[in-house]
């Protein structure tokens, strides 16, 4: 109850409301700007790079082998003659896909399961929960590979759902433990006395006051969303039909890319998924410390 | 006189500009003195109390002084203030529930405290001094969480007050506690000061009934300003700022707390401290304004030991 | 803390039961009859090992009695310790073609876990209380955590082992070698063991590095920190405090973090032929051996469980909470 907190709260009801206040700092932080801008950047490579490619398919032959980035290879060619630049690009679109696809999956389940049992507590939180550890503890790479050897993925949207389904408990416990603090604050408790239902009080009280918590949540499953995809991929079992990042590092050290110099073919899916999970994560902590006034640097 | 503070002015820096929590307050305390603090959520009481001990991060020392036993205290050089915590200045905090290293027996804990000061430990009278809040000495050998709020909050005031400060400042100290605990903890208070432990005290609380049954003197602030300082009885039975007569008016009994975070009684509420407007400011609130209280009201003692800032009462 | 330890024991079991059956469930989910599927998939020569493996896994499957049974049957063998014979390394058992390969995994991941923990936790710590080390270690932390293991694995294999020619950078030991109990084995042993152990090792670094420097920046932030500075306590006594409870969540942390190192060190491994568990799941996939992969699976998982389970009697240690039995 520091004089500020009642000032500054009062302050943002009479004059302009919190949004201005946020996007303030939001502008003003360097991690999440920097962050943000090469989200972007990957973002535009993934939506308009297709667009620059040669047509047809990224497995094409189309030009001499081993050929070292030129103006008219602009990332080199494969062992094989394949177009570097249009694999890579449509690496990056899918990478956004499973990460898009994948995260949203386990932020699905990650906020059914957490937003009920940290609000209705008793047994259906201790099931829940129990749900949650056990998925928690299972290796989940350990999992998918098991699952995709058997039966086989084919697209980058299957594989995307699979990730998602094992990814779900870290939201899980995350959204319960705040709901579990949420829930016994007064305007929940109006909400309920006016006769509001489960889902409208989590959707309506609950949600919207840890919605900065959500959107982080989302970020981090969304690079590790593409994380995971990499790993599988790169061990064979990725989608059988597509490109992706992960492909390009395993057909790259399938055929020994880097021992024979084609340093071209290895280094730019690693370098795009390093830069985008790890803009993530930089862009994560600026969102956190213009969420959380605590960690804003005065 | 233990505490002299002069035009005292401390401001919060944030986004919109400063925020003139505390804005020209001066007042003294006498040896033995305890003051009870009181007002309304962001009225500066609890900026009060911090200046007096530790400014934090977003706190600016702007202007004044403050005088502890005749020696200027340097309240915004965090590194030479140092000197005087805990030996000449010392605070129960608002959050003695969690005031204490979760990971250390307390014991150790109070040890290493001391030794990190370069004072005595003496285990004697750390012991004689729990016993003196009701507390068996096995409390030294037991970890945070094995004891209860009032067990917690007995020794963070023990802890406090080990090394005899000449001021005390008891943060919102019963907040967290039920009924008894909180009578028991305002006589502990009084004990302190009784037994020569502290000298004087600060009691910051929005618990106007509570200090009253403890305290010499009632200091009341509105919006960064003092509003009336004067013994308790007198705040209580003869208040002369109307807005302490609303304080006092909105207790239903002696005994009930006020929590609210507005007054009930008075309509509309405290003035932005971003930019606060000229003249008293109370103003826009008070059933008594006049044309004159456009300009600023001074503190003025109006009696032996009563002061109101008030055009009505001086 | 009997509480808190029949809790963890009840979540281990139920999380192995599960994956038992997840790895008896998936095979009958697989499209068409899994027994011709696997043999049909596969080339064997000889007609002999042809035959032995079509009667032993029809015999294993069971998939003409009841479901009930075939379950109960596959638990039945689980528990002899009977994971059926490999496809890949036929005759050889399952189980066999595990334990030869564990060492090796346990090797490398143990060493690069720990070190990795505690290095990065005393980076994130010295982070916290210096300015310009922080803004070092955090961008370096960050990219480190971002990078694919794989991708990291082969960039220390190329400019270490291709360009400098400083390590072996493919298989346990070389080829020239047999495995036998002299200075110059474990010595080449130990040599083609650095390469796969430091990228498992900076990895992670950068993550327990991060995840410390915001813990303590918490911690130095908390009540009992404060409360400290404003009694003029020396911030070398908060920050002895705040480190030690920053630990805490970070050792759950570990817990936490052990699926994501499975995940790493398979990769590693699989780049550097490090003939471990990872190297024998892609032996696995591409023979088809589905025995083996479930084999590792289960292995794998009684793995994390049982490094959980040595978390948390660690953490009951250190965390007095736990001990008196209020967390």
């Amino acid at each position: 109850m520091t004089a500020l907190q009642e000032i500054t709260t009062r302050e943002a009801e009479s004059a302009s409301g919190p949004s201005r206040d946020w996007l303030h700092f939001a502008v003003r932080n360097k991690k999440l700007v920097i962050g943000t801008l090469i989200i972007l950047l990957f973002l535009c490579i993934g939506v308009f790079g297709p667009l620059l490619a040669r047509s047809g398919s990224a497995y094409d032959f189309v030009g001499p082998r081993m050929e070292p980035p030129s103006s008219e290879f602009w990332f080199g060619t494969t062992l094989f003659g394949q177009d570097i630049f249009a694999q890579f690009v449509y690496g990056v679109r899918n990478a956004f896909m499973v990460g898009l696809f994948g995260g949203g999956v386990a932020a699905i389940v990650g906020m059914v399961v957490g937003f009920l049992a940290g609000y209705r507590g008793g047994w259906v939180d201790e099931v829940l929960s129990m749900i949650t550890n056990v998925v928690l503890v299972l290796p989940s790479l350990a999992v998918l590979i098991v699952v995709n050897a058997y039966l086989g993925i084919r697209s980058i949207p299957a594989q995307a759902l699979f990730i998602g389904l094992t990814m779900w408990p870290w939201a899980a416990r995350a959204i319960r433990a705040q709901t579990f603090s949420l829930r016994s604050r007064d305007f929940v408790d109006l909400a309920r006395l006016s006769g509001s239902g489960t889902g409208r009080i989590i959707a309506r009280e609950i949600a919207p006051n840890m919605s900065s918590y959500l959107v982080m949540m989302f970020i981090l499953m969304f690079g590790g969303a593409i994380l995971t995809a990499a790993s599988l991929d790169f061990i064979g079992l990725g989608p059988t039909e597509g490109v992706s990042l992960g492909l390009m590092l395993q057909h790259a050290s399938v055929n020994s890319a880097l021992p024979l110099g084609l340093w071209w073919w290895f280094v730019p899916p690693g370098a795009a998924i390093t830069a985008l999970v790890g803009a993530m994560y930089v862009a994560n902590v600026g969102l956190d410390e213009v969420f959380n006034p605590k960690l804003r640097e005065m | 006189m233990t505490l002299k503070v002069d035009d005292l002015r401390v401001y919060y820096r944030t986004l919109r500009g400063e925020v003139k929590a505390l804005d020209g307050v001066s007042f003294t305390l006498a040896d033995g003195e305890i003051m009870g603090l009181a007002g309304e959520s962001g009225c500066g009481k609890s900026t009060l109390g911090k200046s007096l001990i530790r400014l934090d991060q977003r706190m600016k020392h702007v202007g004044g002084s403050v005088e502890l036993d005749g020696q200027v205290l340097p309240i915004a050089d965090d590194r030479r203030m140092n000197a005087h915590r805990f030996f000449e200045v010392s605070l129960i905090p608002q959050y003695s529930m969690s005031a204490l290293n979760p990971t250390r027996k307390i014991g150790r804990m109070i040890e290493e405290l001391l030794r990190s000061r370069g004072a005595p430990f003496d285990r004697k009278e750390l012991e004689r001094r729990l016993h003196l809040v009701g507390l068996s000495t096995d409390v030294l050998d037991r970890y945070p969480i094995e004891l209860s709020g009032g067990m917690k909050q007995r020794t963070v005031m023990v802890i406090s007050t080990l090394l005899d400060p000449s001021l005390l400042i008891a943060d919102e100290v019963t907040s967290a506690l039920d009924v008894s605990s909180q009578r028991a903890v305002a006589q502990t208070l009084l004990e302190f000061r009784d037994r020569h432990l502290v000298k004087s005290m600060i009691v910051v609380t929005h618990d106007l009934s509570l200090v009253y049954q403890i305290a010499d003197t009632i200091m009341v602030m509105y919006a960064g300003k003092l509003a009336e300082k004067a013994p308790a009885k007198t705040i209580v039975n003869a208040p002369r700022h109307p807005y302490t007569q609303a304080l006092i008016n909105s207790l239903p009994e002696v005994g009930v707390r006020y929590s609210e975070r507005r007054l009930q009684g008075i309509p509309g509420s405290p003035p932005s401290l971003l930019n606060p407007p000229k003249g008293c400011r109370f103003r826009d609130r008070c059933p008594l304004a006049f044309d004159k209280c456009e300009t600023e009201p001074p503190f003025t003692e109006i009696a032996q030991g009563h002061s109101v800032a008030c055009w009505k009462a001086i | 803390m009997r509480r808190y330890f029949g809790r963890k024991l009840l979540l281990y079991g139920l999380t192995f039961f599960v994956a038992v059956t997840i790895n008896w469930m998936i095979p009958r989910f697989m499209p068409g009859d899994p027994v011709s599927t696997m043999l049909a998939r596969r080339t064997v020569n000889d007609p002999a090992a042809y035959e032995q493996m079509r009667v032993y896994y029809s015999d294993l499957f069971g998939l003409d009695k009841p479901i009930w049974e075939q379950y109960l049957n596959f638990w039945g063998s689980l528990l002899q310790g009977d994971f059926g014979i490999s496809v890949w390394a036929f005759p050889t058992p399952v189980g066999s073609v595990i334990l030869s390969a564990l060492p090796y995994t346990l090797a490398l991941v143990i060493p690069a876990v720990l070190l990795s923990w505690v290095v990065g936790n005393w980076f994130g710590a010295f982070a916290a209380r210096r300015k310009l080390l922080d803004s070092a270690v955090l961008p370096v932390g960050y990219l480190l955590t971002a990078m694919p293991y794989m991708w990291l694995a082969a960039l220390l294999a190329w400019v270490l082992g291709v360009v400098t020619g400083w390590f072996p950078f493919a298989g346990g030991y070389s080829f020239s070698r047999t495995p036998e109990l002299t200075w110059p084995f474990i010595q080449d042993l130990i040599m083609h063991w650095v390469l796969p152990f430091l990228s498992l090792f900076l990895v992670a670094l950068g993550g327990w590095a991060i995840g410390m420097r915001n813990m303590i920046i918490y911690e130095l932030d908390s009540d009992y920190s404060n409360y400290l500075g404003a009694l003029g306590a020396p911030n070398r006594l908060i920050r002895r405090y705040a480190f030690r409870n920053a630990m805490l969540p970070q050792i759950t942390g570990l817990a936490l973090q052990l699926g994501v190192i499975v995940a790493g060190a398979v990769v590693t491994e699989i780049v550097f032929a490090y003939p471990g568990l990872g190297l024998t799941i892609l032996r696995a996939i591409q023979n088809l051996d589905f025995f083996l992969l479930q084999g590792v699976f289960l292995f794998i998982v009684v793995g994390v469980l049982i490094a959980n389970f040595v978390i948390d009697v660690v953490y009951l240690l250190v965390d007095p909470r736990t001990r008196i039995g209020v967390a």
